[in-house]
């Protein structure tokens, strides 16, 4: 039963990491354009032009 | 290159003969690769840009992406917004982004413009920002690009905002993160004190602290959209599911809390947390639907508002917002534009007042007459002299007629609500009574009274009931929206399940809205040289002319005699009086003389959509008659009637008279469903029963009706009838099975024999079944 000591708080450190990042991505708006990005990752492309000519 | 997983192509990649290369509507007899010269146009600018790659991706919806003929009506300058450096940004909203490939589109077309920095598009929100070095004027040219495309864009404006701002949305989502957290935390601290017979009381102890300091923050922080709606119900004297859900769990937690703080041997903070998480789960998905709903129509909206030039003592012009004219004010109306405002005019017009009236074929204005809001220019630009202000004329009154029905359906209550109207109260009531049974009559410990009071409000935990009807709901909404059917009220689909009646308008519902030429065997040389004339014209009949021979070139000469037709050199296209025969009766006639041969008529017909009678025999075997209520003459409206197989029919109804047949057949005790797509019927769909707009409808019409149906057509509308009827018994199957195991159940936790391992199982599995039934929602 010892293990628990660290197999819990581990477990409940890593929860909390995806918590965070769940949170951090929602306030970044990473969920606004689901559909997009779902289709925008199988365009392989470079694009055309990310800084002026 | 390739699309991995991507199997379902609308428009073919291989484009058949049949459709047009480039927005994949079907191509009419006679017409090679192009439906028009706009695709056509807008093919050739594909290829020259090197992007054809857009071609074996595209999937959108045939025909969205036509590119329009007419100018630009907006100067889009004031829209864009300098940041520095000279960098230029505009935000826009843009319709035809349906796909990912119009997205790439979008974007590699406008990142190919030398100045252009970048150009983001969101297939979400359909919103496109677009940076560029240099002057502000470029927009016009950026957006005119897309319109060439067949991407019709306006500026975003705050009405988009607010559909996509979800701060709600947000909120909810985080809560759902934050209680999935919980529960799957506490449920291994659970399932580990559950298994581990041979765990100390003090090991034990510490889990259960462990479970209380993650879970009373999560119920707190989670629960928060609950207790919030619920306070929000208990003030306003209702009942409310949420305040069930609140009560719940907020005594769980705190039973558990005491449970933990005495050492005792069970604590329900995984059921708590489990439940909030589940509830929360079914808001987010049901949330994003309507979402999508909302957010289509703020689209229309948007590509609609626009700004009105009103002509200054000077001499010059400026571009304000409609609601900032007053009556008195000059305001250049330019060829193609909407009206905004009432007024009239020194010069004649010719105005399509379908939006309005329901007519099908524009209608010459004299010098002076009334010229109503919502009609759109169909000849040359005039100068118009406002009789009203925004608020004042006939496009706000048509509104309040609207917001007086709208009130009228706002008294209609969910059947969740109505469930938890018998249901709260007697639950809690029997909560208290087992309280005070045990403490009072039996003389047990406090403690031990308010353990049992406790286990009722958990078993009975409105788990089955609060799921019941909202796991339906996203199930039904989510298929429908698939289908093409977006639901824009919560109780829509209830409504619509015991509609028994359905009204329908002609032009542009029951009809494509837009006139095609009849073959009587003209001429096909004739037609040719008339369609080249017709090219010049934006009149709809004129329109339907050029889209008959798509290969004439356009005319020399060609100039248009305002109301009358046009012009080039001695051949005359127009009314049957323009070139010397007696006027014709329908509207629906174009004249041509070539010359001095003889004059020849086109007639034309607003075609029926092809399933218009099929869906009008499936609507009648689901027990809903339909019967035609239009604007227009008796005579079409008789034989489209016929042709559809509609025995019941009015003809000549104004918006006034469509909303007092509605409530007549209300007051008759008769649930209607109003299918309708004009400003004219926008008062009706609000004061029907249940109420649905195709999808070309105006912008006042989405927003009165309860369903949109996205794709052209109203075969969707049997279909979704039985959707929403399915849903409807799934729903009561749903609350009967929730009730009967409550009435099972709530005996067991009086007695106090239910031990809270029994309960948790109890409430799971019936939680499980509920959302299990409410899957067979979503089939046809």
């Amino acid at each position: 039963m010892d293990i628990l000591v660290y197999l819990i708080p581990v477990s409940l450190v890593l929860g909390l990491l995806g918590l965070v990042g769940f949170l951090w991505a929602l306030r970044s708006r990473q969920y606004e354009d689901l559909e997009g990005a779902a289709a925008r990752i199988l365009f392989d492309d470079d694009p055309r032009k990310e800084t002026p000519k | 290159m390739s699309l991995v997983g991507r199997t379902r192509p609308v428009v073919p990649n291989a484009i058949s003969a049949a459709a047009c290369a480039h927005c994949g509507a079907r191509l009419a007899p006679g017409q090679v690769r192009f439906c028009c010269s706009g695709c056509e146009g807008a093919h050739g600018l594909v290829a020259g840009l090197g992007l054809d790659a857009f071609y074996r991706r595209q999937e959108t919806e045939a025909g969205t992406l036509r590119p329009e003929t007419a100018a630009l009506a907006l100067d889009l300058a004031p829209f864009v917004a300098a940041e520095r450096d000279g960098v230029q940004r505009l935000d826009l909203v843009v319709s035809g982004l349906t796909c990912g490939a119009c997205v790439w589109l979008v974007e590699q077309a406008l990142a190919l413009e030398a100045d252009v920095l970048s150009a983001r598009a969101s297939l979400a929100t359909r919103r496109l920002s677009v940076t560029w070095r240099g002057d502000a004027g470029r927009a016009n040219d950026l957006v005119r690009l897309l319109a060439r495309l067949g991407f019709r864009a306006a500026p975003w404006s705050p009405a988009c905002l607010r559909a996509t701002e979800d701060a709600e949305g947000r909120a909810l989502a985080r809560a759902l993160g934050i209680a999935g957290f919980g529960a799957m935390n506490i449920m291994l601290i659970s399932v580990a004190v559950w298994v581990g017979g041979d765990m100390g009381p003090s090991l034990r102890h510490g889990l259960h602290w462990l479970a209380a300091m993650i879970g009373l923050p999560v119920v707190l922080v989670a629960g928060m959209p609950f207790y919030a709606s619920a306070w929000a119900a208990l003030r306003a004297g209702r009942p409310s599911m949420d305040m069930a859900v609140s009560l719940g769990v907020l005594a769980t937690a705190a039973m558990s809390l005491s449970e933990t703080i005495r050492n005792g041997p069970y604590t329900w903070f995984d059921g708590a947390t489990m439940l909030l998480a589940l509830l929360l789960a079914g808001r987010v998905f049901d949330r994003a639907a309507r979402r999508r709903a909302r957010q289509s129509v703020a689209e229309l909206l948007a590509l609609q508002e626009g700004l009105v030039t009103r002509l200054l003592a000077n001499g010059r012009s400026e571009a304000v917002p409609a609601e900032a004219i007053a009556a008195g004010d000059r305001v250049l109306v330019a060829a193609g534009e909407r009206l905004r405002l009432d007024g009239s005019s020194k010069a004649a017009t010719l105005l399509d007042a379908a939006a309005t009236t329901g007519e099908s074929v524009p209608r010459a204005f004299a010098a002076g007459d009334a010229l109503p809001a919502g009609a759109v220019n169909m000849g040359a630009a005039f100068t118009m002299v406002v009789s009203a202000a925004a608020k004042d004329g006939s496009l706000a009154a048509m509104a309040r007629l609207l917001e007086r029905a709208e009130q009228a359906k706002g008294r209609f209550v969910a059947i969740a609500d109505r469930a938890s109207r018998l249901y709260v109260p007697v639950v809690h009531a029997v909560a208290a009574a087992t309280f005070a049974l045990w403490w009072g009559v039996l003389d047990a410990p406090w403690q031990v009274a308010l353990v049992n009071a406790v286990c009722v409000l958990l078993i009975t935990c409105p788990c089955a009931l609060a799921l019941a009807v909202p796991a339906v709901q996203v199930v039904a909404v989510g298929a429908l929206f698939r289908r093409g059917v977006l639901v824009t009220s919560a109780t829509a689909l209830e409504r619509l399940a015991t509609a028994d009646h359905a009204v329908l308008d002609k032009t542009g519902t029951l009809t494509e809205g837009r006139p095609v030429l009849l073959p009587e065997g003209q001429d096909d040389a004739v037609l040719a040289r008339a369609a080249g004339l017709a090219r010049a014209s934006r009149h709809p009949l004129a329109q339907s002319l050029a889209r008959a021979c798509p290969d004439a070139p356009l005319a020399e000469g060609v100039h248009e005699v305002a109301g009358q037709g046009l012009e080039a050199g001695d051949a005359r296209l127009g009314s049957p009086g323009f070139v010397g025969l007696p006027p014709s009766s329908d509207g629906m006639t174009l004249a041509f003389r070539d010359g001095d041969r003889a004059p020849v008529l086109f007639r034309f017909a607003d075609r029926m959509r092809d399933d218009a009678p099929a869906a009008v025999a499936s609507l009648a075997a689901l027990g809903l008659p339909a019967e035609l209520l239009s604007g227009d003459g008796e005579g079409a409206v008789a034989a489209l009637a016929w042709q559809a197989g509609i025995a019941e029919w009015r003809a000549g109804a104004d918006p006034v008279a469509k909303q007092a047949r509605i409530a007549a057949l209300m007051a008759q005790g008769r649930h209607p469903l109003m299918v309708g797509d004009g400003i004219n019927d926008a008062a009706a769909l609000a004061a029907a029963h249940v109420s649905a707009s195709p999808a070309g409808a105006t912008d006042l019409a989405q927003t009165a009706a309860d369903l949109v149906l996205q794709r052209d057509g109203l075969a969707m509308l049997p279909a979704t009838v039985r959707i929403a009827r399915r849903a409807q018994a799934v729903a009561r199957q749903n609350i009967g099975f929730s009730v009967g195991y409550n009435v099972l159940a709530v005996p067991l936790a009086v007695a106090g024999v239910v031990t809270p391992l029994v309960a948790a199982v109890v409430m799971a599995s019936s939680s499980i079944i509920v959302v299990l039934n409410a899957l067979r929602a979503g089939k046809d």
